[in-house]
C-alpha cells in the first residue's frame, strides 16, 4: 500500500517534472519570475535530498545603476593565497579534485608582467619571497566575453551588472567557452565534485555558488550570492594586506572609481578587447 | 491509386531491405573476420565509454589546462576525411570526367560514415552526453549566429542528410532497374559541392575565431584544413577503391586512381607550402606567440612529448609528396600505396594532436601541462573508428553488387546493363 502511493506519488512528481521542463522556458536565463521561483525550490529541495542539509538559493537579480568591478593592487599582494582558499570555501567548490577559482602567479621582479615565466606552483616556506611579486588571476567579468559568444546552448551570459555567470543545468559540457576564454578562468567538473558536509557553504545563490554536478563548467562570480546583498566578495574580505578593492563603478564617489580615476591601472591582454571589468594596479 | 502507390512502395522497400540484410550476412571467412574485429574493438569502446560515463571525463588526459585532446583531434581529422568527397565530385560533375564518376558513390558512402564518426567524437567528448538535446530546438536552444560550433551542428547534420539522400536514392532506384530523378540527385549533388568546402570552412573556423590561442588565431588555417582534407580523404578511398577492385568484379579504371593521385600531390603541396608560410610567419617575427609552434617542433624547457610526432608528420607529408607528383611512383601499386599511407598518417598527425594539443598548451595564462591520451580516450577513439568501419563494410557490401547489377529486384529486373549505367550516370 505504501509503496503503491510512494511509486503514484514518484510517477506524478515525474510527470510533473517532465511537464515543467517540456512546456516552459528551459534555460535560467529566460525563465520568468515565478517560474524561477518554482525551479529554485526545486533545486532546494533536490540539494536537500542529495546533501542531508538545507540549502538557501537566492534568486536575487541584478541591482538597478550597478555595475561591479574588481581592482587588485599588485604593489601590496604577497602571494599567501588566502584568497584563493576563502574562495574554495565560500563558493563551493570541490575538494577532491580540487577546483580553484582563483590561481596566483609568483613572477620574478626582473622579467616584469610575463605569463611564460610564471609559477602557479610556489611552495617556499614564507611569502613574498625576494625578488617576485604576485599576480591572482580569476574571471576577468569581461565586458566583451569571448567565453559567452561561443556557447552553443546559450548556457552562460553576462547579467546586467556585469557578471558572468553559467546555467549548470543548461550546460553540456562541451568546453568551447574554456578554449575561448584568455584568463584560464573557467573550470570543469571532470568528475563528481565533493566537499564534505560540513564545509558546505548553504547560501548560495542560483547563477552563482549552489553545488554543482559533474560535467558542467563553472566560474567566479564576484560571489554573486553577497555582492547583489551589499557585501563584499569573500577574497576582498580575507586579503591581510587590503590589496583587493571592489564596487560600483558607476558610483562616482566609489573607491573603485576612484582607484580607476587617479591610480596606474592596468588590464591583463588589453590587446585581446575583452574589455575586463577587473583592473589590476599599483597604488605605492 | 494513391493507396496502390504506397502499397507499392512499401513492397519494393522491404524488397531492398530484406535483399540487403541477405548481402549482409553472406560473406566469406575474412568478411566474417573482419567484422568480428571490428565487433570487439566497439565492445571495448562501449565497455570504456560507459566507464567514462559513470567516473566523468577524469578518466581521460583532459584538464583544465588542455580542455580538449583526442576526441576534439579525430573528430577535426574527419570532418576533413568526409569533406574530401568533393575532390571525387568536382572533377566527376563539373568537368564531367567520366572514370572518376562512378566511383563518386563510395566517396558520399565514406563521407556518411565519416560524419557519423565525426558526429559520435562530439558526442564522447560532451560532459554531459545525457543534455545533447539541448542543442536542439524546439526542445533546446542552439546559440545561432553566434557560435561557430552551432554552424558547425547545422552543416555537418545537413552535409550527412544530403550525401544520404543522394547515396541512398541512386543505390535504390538501380535496385529497382530505375535511373535515379535527376530534378533530386543534380541539385542536391550540386550542393553538397560548397557544402563540403563549408564543413571543413566551418569547423576551421571554431578554432579560428578564438583570439585567446594565437597558435589557432591565424587566417590560413581554413585554407590549410582543405588542403590537407584533400589528401587524407582520397588517400583512405584509393586503398578501398584498389581493394574492391581486387575483391569484386568492380572495374576501376587505373586512370581514375592515378589522376586521384596527382590531385593529392597538388593539395599535398598547397598544404606544405601553407604550413611552411606560417612556420615563417612565426619564427621570423620571433612573438610570444612562437612558444605554441615552439611546443609541437622542438618542445619547450623539458617537455617535448609530443615533437617526435611532429617531426613524424613532418616527414610523412613529404614522402607522400615525393611519390605522388612523379608519375612512375604514383602508376606503382606499391609506392601509390605507400604514399596513401604516408598522407594518411601525416594528416592524421598534423591535424589531430598536432592542431589540437599545440593550440591549448601552454595553456593560456603560460602553464605548460604534457597532455597524452589514456587508455580510456584510446579504447573510445578505436570503438568509434570501429563503428565507421562497420557502416561503410555494411554499405559497401550493399552498394557494390547493386552497382554491378548483380543485386536487383527480380520482379522489376531491368537488363543488368541498365542497372550499371544508371549508377555510372550519377551525374546527371
Amino acid at each position: 500500500m505504501v509503496s503503491r502511493r510512494l511509486f503514484t506519488q514518484t510517477a506524478a512528481g515525474a510527470a510533473a517534472g517532465m511537464i515543467l521542463t517540456a512546456c516552459g522556458p528551459k534555460r535560467l536565463y529566460e525563465a520568468p519570475k515565478d517560474q524561477l521561483k518554482a525551479r529554485i525550490a526545486e533545486m532546494e529541495r533536490k540539494y536537500k535530498e542529495q546533501l542531508g542539509k538545507e540549502i538557501e538559493v537566492s534568486d536575487a537579480g541584478p541591482i538597478p545603476g550597478v555595475h561591479f568591478a574588481y581592482a587588485l593592487d599588485l604593489s601590496r599582494c604577497i602571494g599567501c593565497r588566502r584568497c584563493v582558499y576563502a574562495c574554495v570555501d565560500e563558493n563551493n567548490q570541490s575538494r577532491d579534485p580540487q577546483i580553484q577559482w582563483i590561481r596566483v602567479f609568483e613572477m620574478e621582479k626582473e622579467k616584469g608582467v610575463d605569463f611564460s615565466h610564471a609559477d602557479p606552483y610556489y611552495n617556499p616556506a614564507a611569502v613574498p619571497e625576494e625578488g617576485h611579486f604576485y599576480i591572482p588571476v580569476a574571471c576577468q567579468q569581461c565586458e566583451n566575453p569571448p567565453c559567452t559568444k561561443v556557447c552553443p546552448t546559450g548556457a552562460t551570459w553576462a547579467e546586467k551588472d556585469g557578471i558572468v555567470v553559467v546555467d549548470y543545468d543548461w550546460c553540456i559540457g562541451c568546453r568551447y567557452c574554456m578554449a575561448a576564454c584568455p584568463y584560464g578562468a573557467r573550470h570543469f567538473n571532470w568528475t563528481q565534485p565533493s566537499i564534505p558536509e560540513n564545509e558546505i557553504n548553504p547560501d548560495t545563490h542560483y547563477l552563482g555558488n549552489r553545488p554543482r554536478p559533474k560535467g558542467v563548467v563553472e566560474k567566479c562570480t564576484f560571489c554573486i550570492q553577497r555582492t547583489r546583498q551589499g557585501r563584499y566578495p569573500a577574497c576582498v574580505e580575507v586579503c591581510p594586506v587590503g590589496a583587493r578593492k571592489f564596487g560600483n563603478i558607476l558610483d562616482a564617489d566609489s573607491e573603485i572609481r576612484y582607484i580607476i580615476e587617479h591610480k596606474r591601472v592596468l588590464v591583463l591582454k588589453e590587446e585581446l578587447n575583452t574589455v575586463p571589468r577587473f583592473f589590476y594596479f599599483y597604488a605605492t | 491509386m494513391q493507396h496502390e502507390t504506397a502499397v507499392d512502395s512499401i513492397r519494393l522497400f522491404s524488397g531492398f531491405a530484406r535483399g540487403s540484410l541477405r548481402l549482409i550476412l553472406r560473406g566469406n571467412r575474412a568478411y566474417w573476420t573482419w567484422l568480428a574485429f571490428l565487433g570487439a574493438l566497439i565492445l571495448s569502446g562501449v565497455l570504456a565509454y560507459s566507464n567514462q560515463v559513470r567516473f566523468g571525463l577524469g578518466l581521460t588526459a583532459m584538464r583544465d589546462q588542455v580542455s580538449w585532446g583526442f576526441y576534439i583531434g579525430n573528430f577535426t581529422f574527419l570532418v576533413g576525411v568526409a569533406a574530401a568527397a568533393v575532390v571525387l565530385v568536382i572533377p566527376a560533375y563539373i568537368y564531367d570526367w567520366k572514370p572518376i564518376r562512378e566511383i563518386v558513390i563510395y566517396g558520399e558512402l565514406l563521407a556518411i560514415s565519416a560524419i557519423t564518426m565525426c558526429l559520435m567524437f562530439v558526442m564522447v567528448d560532451i560532459g554531459r552526453p545525457d543534455r545533447f538535446w539541448h542543442l536542439i530546438p524546439p526542445f533546446g536552444f542552439l546559440n545561432f549566429p553566434s557560435s561557430v560550433l552551432a554552424w558547425d551542428v547545422i552543416v555537418l547534420n545537413l552535409y550527412f542528410v544530403v550525401n544520404f539522400v543522394v547515396a541512398t536514392h541512386i543505390l535504390y532506384r538501380a535496385f529497382h532497374g530505375k535511373a535515379y530523378i535527376k530534378k533530386l540527385v543534380v541539385p542536391l549533388v550540386l550542393l553538397s559541392v560548397p557544402m563540403a568546402v563549408g564543413i571543413h570552412t566551418v569547423t576551421a573556423f571554431l578554432y579560428n575565431g578564438l583570439a585567446a590561442r594565437p597558435y589557432w588565431n591565424s587566417s590560413i588555417l581554413a585554407p590549410q584544413f582543405l588542403a590537407s582534407a584533400f589528401c587524407s580523404g582520397p588517400a583512405i578511398l584509393l586503398v578501398v577503391l584498389q581493394l574492391l577492385r581486387r575483391f569484386t568484379r568492380f572495374e576501376i579504371r587505373d586512370a581514375a586512381i592515378w589522376k586521384i593521385a596527382e590531385l593529392m600531390a597538388y593539395a599535398m603541396f598547397l598544404n606544405l607550402f601553407l604550413h611552411g608560410s606560417e612556420a615563417f610567419k612565426e619564427f621570423y617575427s620571433n612573438t610570444q606567440h612562437l612558444l605554441f609552434t615552439r611546443y609541437w617542433y622542438f618542445g619547450v624547457g623539458a617537455h617535448h612529448t609530443l615533437v617526435p610526432y611532429a617531426w613524424s608528420a613532418v616527414a610523412l607529408n613529404l614522402i607522400a609528396f615525393g611519390l605522388f607528383i612523379s608519375p612512375r611512383t604514383r602508376r606503382n601499386p606499391i609506392t601509390l600505396n605507400i604514399g596513401c599511407l604516408a598522407t594518411y598518417a601525416g594528416v592524421y598527425i598534423e591535424k589531430g594532436m598536432g592542431l589540437i594539443i599545440p593550440g591549448l598548451t601552454p595553456d593560456t595564462l603560460g602553464e605548460i601541462y604534457e597532455y597524452y591520451p589514456t587508455v580510456t580516450e584510446l579504447r573510445v577513439a578505436a570503438g568509434i573508428f570501429a563503428v565507421g568501419f562497420l557502416l561503410f563494410t555494411l554499405m559497401l557490401k550493399v552498394a557494390v553488387p547493386i552497382s554491378l547489377g548483380e543485386f536487383m529486384d527480380k520482379k522489376d529486373a531491368a537488363p543488368e546493363q541498365d542497372a550499371v549505367m544508371a549508377v555510372a550516370q550519377a551525374a546527371h
